[in-house]
């Protein structure tokens, strides 16, 4: 028996989320979901782990916070020390508070930026990619759940029954 | 699901469908631009042009074009800057700090908020840049190795301070913008027609890096706007704080005050809505989003405009209470010269479009009139234009010594750069409007169910 796609189609995200978790609870498992905007919740439905991209900005702010307090190290105290306006540079400790704002902007700076590109690089967005949706009307106002199965009859009477509006069926080369 | 308050009033009105979000977001990028957008654009270009004009003949020439003296060295250029700088905030105000806040009404305004934000940073970053004189020099401002015998920048300046905040201001807003625009470029890429614009479809695509909406990405994605939004928001307080270091870590008296700091952030946030009124009561009429942009809108966006303009106004008071009470003599000069002296006029008008007029706004009858909101923020960006002429010019054009005591007459040259930048600003906020989804459609959809007039029945 070939294996085949099926692509249930919902309008609703309600009625989305209650047929995750009936499908989910016949041990199906479920490819993908595609949705037009963030549903809340989905991520329990489907069981998908918490992100990680929250620790890895923490991460990138500390690097970026380590950078600056040693750019400002190496540049006021170490490499050329100058007296600027009876401020003398003898000590990090002691002309440290004019640098609090540049070492908080590094900060901010390191944290946003390499989250954002480590986001487009673990959803793998970046110019000139093609959308994988199966279906333009994703973006729209249409609710999808991607499952491959042997058996599409059991899969497509179970997200009939669940509320899906349509389904397409398709092999799988 | 998300229920709200009946009490609240809703957020968008009529019977709204998800579907018709997407047609009416869609359709300002897909339809043909009417007469009144091409009229307001020639307009914007013929003045961007004369920015151009003016910008390049001080290049040229130097900035001796301008009408600096020696006693007067920062008067419009800094001034347009400041203002720029300061209407940028509300952008980031409005996406990140009511993110935080979990404020609904956000969603239909922060958009082109920020897109604002992005367009008058792009104006602001360009006075100190045509002020260097040789731009061709600005890598100066940067600590980059050199073969000048390791001349380092001075990280004790606020002026190099400004340079870290604005370039990381601008950066993240941007990043912010277009992590948001992702899902909504994808959603423009799909109703584009393959047969009949095959260019656009090509254009949308690039732009929309490929977005499907899968689960996990939405995830990512909620967790990201999150973050930028915690990161964003004290960024946003940074910048205008650092901005107010420019003045307040000098001994000039009028600028050497502790309270620039939170008295030009509320003041950035001030002038800042009133551009986004400004924007968006024209906008919501010509690309038809008046079921988005409610009056409802109108009035939070007011509110904040009213509360930020008396905070603006006890720092006035503040300011004028430490000058007495400092007992310092050229401390209370400066402030008796600014209300009384040369520049008598500009106190005035900033007093009363700052502080006197935003009291109007107390009164439900006006904050919900539309033509009245649209005037009173026009008020509010002139009043808060001559707040930095006035903080900056009148500090300056009498110093200790009064042999040296001048005047500031700007050129034709300033007063081009000027309304040129607003130009520049137009050209650009315009060409957004036609391209770009100007409103989060994708995160409006998720409050169609809590928030919207239909389910509010």
């Amino acid at each position: 028996m070939s294996k085949k796609v099926i692509y249930g189609i919902f309008d609703d995200e309600e009625v989305l989320l209650d047929s995750n978790k009936e499908v989910r609870s016949e041990d199906i498992s479920i490819k993908e979901v595609y949705t037009p905007f963030p549903v809340h919740g989905l991520d329990h439905a489907l069981g998908l782990e918490r992100t990680r991209l929250a620790i890895a900005a923490f991460i990138y702010g500390a690097i970026g916070c380590a950078l600056a307090i040693w750019m400002t190290y190496y540049i006021m105290i170490l490499d050329w020390p100058q007296n600027i306006g009876g401020k003398p540079s003898f000590a990090y400790y002691l002309n440290m508070p004019a640098f609090v704002p540049i070492i908080f902007e590094m900060t901010v700076l390191f944290a946003a930026h390499l989250m954002v590109i480590t986001y487009l690089f673990k959803s793998k967005l970046f110019p000139g990619q093609e959308s994988s949706s199966p279906d333009p009307r994703t973006t729209d106002d249409k609710f999808l759940m991607e499952i491959e199965s042997d058996d599409d009859k059991k899969i497509s009477d179970l997200l009939k029954k669940t509320g899906a509006t349509e389904i397409n069926v398709k092999d799988i080369a | 699901m998300q229920k709200e308050s009946p009490i609240r009033e809703p957020l968008i009105l009529g019977n709204k469908s998800y579907h018709d979000i997407t047609v009416d977001v869609a359709k300002p990028v897909l339809a043909k631009a009417n007469k009144m957008w091409w009229i307001v654009f020639g307009i914007s270009l013929v003045l961007f042009v004369w920015w151009i004009l003016s910008v390049g003949y001080t290049i040229g020439t130097g900035i001796g074009v301008w009408g600096l003296n020696k006693t007067v060295g920062w008067a419009w250029d800094i001034t347009n800057f400041v203002w720029w700088v300061g209407i940028g905030h509300a952008g980031t105000l409005i996406s990140a700090v009511l993110l935080l806040f979990r404020q609904k009404w956000r969603l239909s305004i922060n958009r082109s908020a920020e897109a604002m934000t992005i367009f008058a940073v792009v104006q602001a970053a360009m006075f100190p840049l045509i002020h260097m004189g040789r731009p061709w020099l600005a890598y100066f401002v940067f600590p980059i190795p050199n073969t000048f015998g390791s001349l380092w920048v001075n990280f004790n300046s606020p002026l190099l301070w400004d340079v870290f905040a604005i370039s990381t201001y601008f950066s993240v807003s941007f990043v912010f913008w277009y992590v948001g625009l992702i899902p909504d470029f994808a959603m423009i890429r799909d109703k584009v027609n393959e047969k009949y614009w095959p260019m656009r479809k090509k254009v949308y695509s690039i732009l929309s890096f490929g977005w499907s909406g899968r689960a996990k990405d939405w995830q990512r994605f909620e967790e990201v706007s999150l973050v930028l939004a915690g990161l964003a928001t004290p960024l946003v307080f940074s910048v205008h704080s650092i901005v107010s270091f420019d003045f307040a870590t000098s001994v000039i008296p009028g600028w050497h005050t502790t309270i620039f700091p939170p008295y030009f952030v509320a003041g950035a946030v001030f002038s800042g809505f009133a551009m986004v009124q400004t924007l968006l009561l024209v906008m919501r009429k010509v690309v038809g989003l008046e079921a988005y942009i409610t009056i409802k809108h109108v009035e939070y966006m007011n509110i904040v405009i009213m509360l930020t303009g008396n905070l603006v106004g006890i720092a006035y008071l503040t300011e004028l209470f430490m000058a007495w009470y400092s007992g310092v003599e050229f401390e209370q000069y400066a402030f008796l010269n600014r209300a009384t002296g040369p520049y008598w006029w500009a106190y005035w008008s900033m007093m009363t479009c700052n502080v006197i007029s935003p009291q109007l706004m107390w009164f439900k009858k006006l904050r919900t009139n539309i033509v009245f909101t649209f005037i009173l923020a026009l008020f509010v960006n002139i009043g808060m234009w001559f707040e930095r002429f006035v903080i900056i010019v009148t500090s300056i054009h009498r110093d200790y010594l009064p042999s040296s005591w001048s005047m500031f007459s700007p050129t034709f040259v300033d007063i081009g750069i000027f309304v040129g930048s607003i130009g520049f600003f137009f050209v650009l906020f315009l060409l957004y409007s036609r391209t770009f989804p100007v409103i989060a459609q994708a995160e409006l959809k998720t409050i169609v169910k809590s928030s919207s007039e239909q389910y509010k029945k």
